[in-house]
């Protein structure tokens, strides 16, 4: 008995091989999306999605308001970036981000009113051009971690093509469980949305794909799609085996629709569109109120975090003002993580501006996660066995080492997401992710050098 | 308490799963206790000696070996003790302790550590050893005695000719092992209880061994004329059973894919029976082995999976996708 009622549950097309049991740690799955009071100052970096950087709309001294577009570009792939508060803008210059770059960035203070932006209205959404201008104007990114701008997905629509939309609320890593609130807290919200997608862009089929380990979440939305759909047919909850990556797009669409996406290609070259839940619910809530992307939940949680909360925050705000807000550390921290435990970065400092697509902050005391000593591998072939991709890491790893570029594109590893089950499972404890990254670059020196 | 000292920053993934190479030695090793108590049972407690010849010898050959050639210590794996083990479940009770010692170096230095260590050797080092040690001394290595009588081993009667069944122990003492053979591999009841243990903690796939005494056992019901009889007799003696379980399955030795370990079996079990019903040894199951390891790299290279979505393999997405 999985514990969600079966009536109206679709299962998984398709059993997708390799993937890895790895403890849930959903700690605070009861713990209610609450609001953080607004920070002293935000920062707000030009580069918070795939694509093109923003450029600043306002200079050193302005007033601005919550809502107020603040940059943006002409580039396509793009979303503009919106003041999160109301206040003053002090500073552009140069930020670290999480992941190390330097990015430019507009600094504004707050003056704690949270005073709105006048000029914000909901937008007029008659069809599909004006539902994805609307995606772009809203400034959505996507928000479960990957950052894509989500105009750029639904501007492939309306397309005869492209049939199903999946709407990811697998939330495969660790730790997060700001998308399974999202779908306890708002699961009208996600279902309007879904309903709104299908009608302006034409998707035929729309699955919303949860992990079984979340029943609850699973009989909420299924409720929803029969008082909010009126039953419409073609909007089902699928409950998806909970293994670590089912999240990752390759993996979920083939768990969905049984179609594989070929090395290279899209998931619109297999005919689907693949969106966050939290980015379905936002759309939506855009539509009805035309506030922009503004604020979003974070789960903020580890060994070494206080008091362990999901957290509504101001983008811009700095994941020590966050880490405040969760009653501050209670050990030492010796690791903090931007993302999940799986694939999350593990970050320098806490002076570090939050993005539109974190999902959350883990802080971890030492000890806490065993460190394997590395030692040499014995081809046990657990690492393959894993592969959500079908690839032999430990092979990928020995090419990689003496920079064999051809033998390294015929492993295939180009496909890789790093997702990082093979490091996972390795008993050796090598450190695999780093061996198919390094892989890759000796791929790409290789090709720049043709 | 804020961010005083430096914070760790590495590669994700930050949680690793508690497996260990050591734990999955420990496993092996708990998997053949059954075994070596059941061979003391039988063989006496010259079968412990026997026993810790060969552990320490291999774990002192690796040690050694380790510090001369100036690489980081690797006795504390214990795979070395693995392969003490297994060299010694497949030497007879009453072999000299000193060439039970040069099997344990030969183990050790020649097959595993001049090929690079843990994972690099190309063949097994239990099994290279043995057989090294039975060219070398024919007459040591094939006496066997049981209760301090000099006999002959089931699968030598079988050869022999000599089908008359009171030369054979019942059926009874080939699963509890009171019949001649090497000291590990006679007791099959215990080998199928340690195999059990070891797929039940994953830490072996089912698919060689089952594939392999599969093999053996079709081939042997053909041989035998569709004798049950002939082909149990077959399957639970000699060293099928041990080396199907144990040997076959090392990592190092075997391929990865699943695909390859089923084509693996298979042929172990082709080899294994034309070498027991065509060929001058009653028993073939270490140069199955043997010869099949020396295959691995040629089996990897064809089953080696293609990576996820590559087309030709995918016709039905590919015509889902022309139909979309």
């Amino acid at each position: 008995m999985k514990g969600y009622s079966a009536g109206g549950v679709l299962s998984a097309v398709v059993k997708g091989r390799g993937g890895v049991s790895v403890s849930h740690s959903k700690n605070t799955q009861d713990c209610k999306i609450v609001r953080m009071p607004p920070p002293e100052k935000v920062v707000l970096p030009m580069q918070q999605h795939i694509g093109a950087p923003c450029e600043p709309l306002v200079k050193i001294g302005d007033e601005v308001k919550v809502g107020q577009i603040i940059a943006d570009t002409d580039k396509f792939v793009s979303a503009p970036i919106h003041s999160s508060v109301s206040g003053k803008v002090t500073a552009i210059g140069e930020v670290k981000l999480a992941n190390g770059s330097i990015a430019k960035a507009v600094t504004i203070e707050s003056d704690g009113e949270m005073t709105m932006f006048e000029g914000l209205e909901p937008p007029k959404v008659e069809n599909a051009q004006d539902l994805i201008k609307a995606a772009r104007a809203s400034g959505l990114v996507g928000l479960g971690g990957a950052g894509f701008p989500a105009h750029v997905k639904l501007a492939l629509m309306p397309n005869e093509n492209i049939d199903t939309l999946i709407v990811n609320a697998a939330e495969c890593e660790p730790y997060i469980t700001v998308d399974y609130r999202e779908c306890m807290e708002n699961s009208a919200n996600i279902i309007k949305g879904v309903v709104t997608l299908k009608k302006y862009l034409g998707f035929k089929k729309v699955v919303i794909a949860v992990e079984d380990n979340k029943p609850q979440a699973i009989n909420l939305l299924n409720k929803q799609i029969k008082d909010i759909a009126g039953g419409d047919k073609d909007i089902n909850i699928m409950a998806l085996k909970s293994k670590y990556p089912q999240g990752a797009e390759k993996v979920m669409i083939q768990s969905v629709t049984g179609r594989k996406v070929p090395p290279g290609k899209l998931p619109s070259d297999v005919g689907c569109v693949l969106m966050n839940v939290a980015s379905v619910a936002f759309i939506q809530r855009y539509i009805e109120t035309g506030k922009p992307l503004v604020s979003r939940s974070v789960t903020v949680d580890g060994s070494a975090i206080h008091t362990p909360k999901n957290v509504r925050v101001p983008i811009g705000t700095s994941i020590n003002d966050i880490i405040e807000f969760c009653g501050g550390f209670k050990a030492e921290p010796f690791k903090i993580i931007s993302g999940g435990p799986m694939m999350g970065a593990a970050i320098v400092g806490t002076d570090i501006p939050l993005l539109k697509q974190n999902n959350a902050i883990l802080a971890f005391a030492e000890g806490t996660f065993k460190v394997k000593p590395e030692r040499d591998c014995i081809r046990c072939g657990r690492c393959a066995q894993v592969c959500p991709m079908s690839l032999m890491p430990t092979l990928i790893a020995r090419y990689a080492k003496s920079k064999e570029a051809d033998k390294l594109t015929d492993t295939g590893v180009m496909v890789c997401m790093e997702c990082g089950s093979c490091a996972y499972v390795c008993p050796a404890g090598l450190p695999l992710v780093q061996h198919m990254l390094l892989a890759k670059s000796v791929i790409r020196e290789a090709g720049a050098k043709k | 308490m804020s961010v005083n000292k430096k914070l760790t920053v590495s590669a994700s993934p930050h949680v690793r799963s508690p497996h260990t190479a050591t734990g999955i030695m420990l496993d092996v090793i708990i998997a053949l206790i059954p075994a070596l108590i059941a061979a003391i049972v039988i063989f006496g407690t010259q079968v412990l000696l026997v026993t810790i010849v060969c552990v320490g010898t291999a774990v002192l050959s690796e040690y050694l070996c380790r510090k001369v050639m100036k690489r980081h210590q690797t006795i504390g794996d214990l795979s070395a003790v693995v392969t003490g083990l297994l060299l010694a479940f497949n030497l007879p009770v009453s072999i000299p302790l000193w060439i039970a010692a040069i099997g344990s170096i030969i183990a050790i230095v020649v097959v595993k550590q001049m090929f690079g260590g843990i994972g690099q050797n190309f063949v097994n080092p239990a099994l290279a050893a043995r057989i090294i040690l039975l060219v070398s001394f024919p007459a040591k290595m094939t006496t066997w005695t049981l209760d301090g009588v000099t006999t002959a081993t089931p699968l030598a009667s079988l050869k022999s000719g000599a089908v008359d069944k009171t030369a054979l122990p019942s059926m009874v003492d080939m699963l509890i092992g009171q019949h001649g053979g090497c000291l590990g591999e006679v007791c099959s009841a215990a080998l199928i209880l340690g195999g059990i243990y070891l797929i039940v903690r994953k830490v072996i796939s089912p698919a060689i061994p089952l594939s392999y005494i599969g093999t053996v056992a079709v081939l042997m019901l053909i041989a035998g004329k569709f004798s049950l009889e002939f082909t149990a007799y077959q399957l639970l003696s000699g060293g099928l059973l041990i080396g199907a379980i144990f040997m076959a399955t090392d990592y190092t030795t075997s391929p990865v894919s699943f695909k390859g370990k089923i084509i693996f079996g298979i042929g172990c079990g082709l080899i294994t029976a034309a070498i027991r019903i065509f060929g001058g040894y009653p028993e073939g199951v270490s140069f199955s082995i043997i010869i099949m390891n020396i295959l691995v790299p040629h089996i990897e290279r064809l089953t080696t999976a293609k990576p996820f979505g590559t087309p030709k393999k995918d016709k039905k997405a590919e015509k889902e996708a022309a139909k979309a």
